[in-house]
């Protein structure tokens, strides 16, 4: 596996949307932090950008990558490699090229800008591994979809109407259903709803790190009260990783049974 | 050195494969005959364990083949149309699969051989159908396994070419291994198979030497006998 994902890595990087995205998060880095002049400000800020853009980066390069590397996957088939072996050494490579773009990118301005010196430190860090969780997460439903899906475009469609729905359309539903059933106890059902977004989950668990009450939000208040902080970020970082380990367990089943 | 035993397969409703049961012994060049959508290549991939059959057992070497796929290190697969991956240069490819696949691999011969040294730097985008063909060649021929499996190695070959791969496959026979090919074009299978199964929707419909096939069929002509195995059933 790992000489797979060495070469889905190396292929990659010398790709030039690699460099694309890295240099748009430099770019957004540098930016921010020329706007706003206070780092704990721009993690704020970035964080909006990440849960939003890295989702969609994620599932795009994902189902990309896997459409484009068929042939790749097709004579790597026919040599004496495990199937697991090929799909989860390519996904890794996808995520990890993706996850490096992302920490190098929005690292270096930071890091510039007196990051070390910084309080905001943790939070940022944290940024950055909530970031990579949401990476290898779409990363992985995008390979899901793309190897349930032998026609490109219809591939295509169901990533990005995947990321629509949980970036965009799933908060609509939720914020509606709390206003039609205001009259019931919805702290569980709110619960419940985050847990299924992982969007959602990384939000909360940013903020509750950030402490900003304000920016909390309804469902980030109901996390903070039934868990209290810690316990609350813990669990917001638990069931992300059970966010990632059921897509690639997904993939590893899958790719098992599949022809070619 | 294969056995086949009642193997199926079915892509959705269409069903492919319906119990072929089919034995190769060890040293020779087999051919195996059919027309379009017979189920030759699922047959070859269900081999390699490319596609996963819904029925059946294969076994190499007296050994069932297992999912993990490791029984492939002993098995040299020519695909049938060289899709590679266009952004890797010939010698990074070559390179890569010697990696992937470990033990020891000779491409030099062969490149001189299919006259590759122009190429060797080129990406493999850029290469032309034929070229691409002697790539795969390449890659499939470096190996030294004793079961080497060609689904349509003639396609795009030029007259050179195709007399330097009747020649490789005459060499690896010498050697004892056992070769299986498919392929449409009749004069190359008369050439250099020692003996053929024909594969008709599904099954196997003739197995046998080209003296048989004359005798089943009452034509002398390869090519016509064949033709014949075709009308007969359609009738």
């Amino acid at each position: 596996m790992l000489k797979i994902l060495k070469y889905s890595f190396f292929d990659l990087i010398r790709s030039r949307w690699s460099y694309v995205y890295l240099l748009f998060y430099l770019l957004l880095g540098f930016v921010l932090l020329f706007l706003n002049e206070d780092l704990s400000k721009a993690v704020i800020t970035l964080m909006n950008v990440i849960i939003i853009l890295v989702p969609l980066i994620g599932t795009i390069f994902g189902v990309m990558y896997y459409y484009d590397s068929k042939e790749f996957t097709e004579l790597l088939l026919a040599q004496p490699v495990k199937r697991s072996s090929i799909f989860i050494g390519q996904y890794l490579g996808v995520s990890l090229s993706l996850v490096m773009s992302l920490v190098l990118g929005l690292g270096l301005p930071f890091v510039f800008y007196g990051l070390f010196e910084s309080a905001a430190i943790w939070d940022f860090s944290l940024l950055l591994v909530t970031g990579s969780m949401l990476t290898f997460i779409f990363t992985a439903l995008a390979f899901n979809i793309a190897l349930y899906n032998e026609n490109k475009i219809k591939g295509f469609s169901y990533a990005i109407l995947m990321w629509l729905f949980l970036a965009v359309i799933y908060d609509g539903l939720f914020l509606m259903s709390l206003i039609v059933f205001e009259t019931y106890p919805l702290d569980k059902f709110t619960l419940i709803a985050t847990v299924f977004n992982p969007i959602d989950l990384s939000r909360i668990l940013i903020l509750l790190k950030l402490d900003i009450a304000a920016l909390l939000g309804y469902t980030g208040a109901i996390f903070q009260k039934f868990f209290g902080t810690n316990v609350g970020l813990f669990l917001a970082l638990g069931s992300l990783m059970i966010w990632i380990l059921l897509p690639v367990l997904n993939i590893y089943r899958k790719a098992k049974k599949k022809d070619f | 050195m294969v056995k086949i035993e009642n193997i199926h397969k079915k892509f959705g409703k269409n069903e492919v494969l319906k119990g072929v049961d089919l034995e190769i012994p060890k040293n020779g060049i087999f051919a195996i005959l059919g027309p379009n959508g017979s189920g030759k290549t699922t047959l070859i991939k269900s081999i390699l364990g490319m596609v996963v059959p819904d029925k059946g057992k294969i076994f190499i070497d007296g050994k069932q083949t297992h999912a993990n796929g490791l029984y492939r290190k002993n098995i040299d697969y020519l695909p049938q149309i060289a899709n590679f991956p266009s952004n890797l240069g010939v010698k990074e490819l070559i390179k890569m699969i010697q990696d992937l696949r470990g033990g020891s691999a000779n491409s030099d011969h062969l490149i001189e051989l299919f006259q590759l040294e122009p190429f060797l730097d080129k990406k493999l985008s850029n290469l032309s159908g034929g070229t691409k063909q002697k790539v795969n060649l390449v890659l499939t021929f470096m190996f030294d396994s004793q079961l080497v499996i060609l689904d349509e190695p003639t396609t795009g070959l030029d007259p050179i070419a195709l007399l330097h791969l009747k020649e490789l496959l005459r060499k690896e026979k010498e050697k004892g291994k056992t070769v299986l090919v498919t392929s449409h074009i009749m004069s190359f299978v008369e050439e250099v198979s020692d003996e053929i199964v024909f594969i008709l929707e599904g099954k196997i419909y003739f197995k046998g030497n080209l003296s048989q096939l004359r005798e089943k069929t009452g034509e002398q002509d390869f090519e016509r006998a064949i033709a014949h195995l075709l009308k007969k059933n359609h009738a």
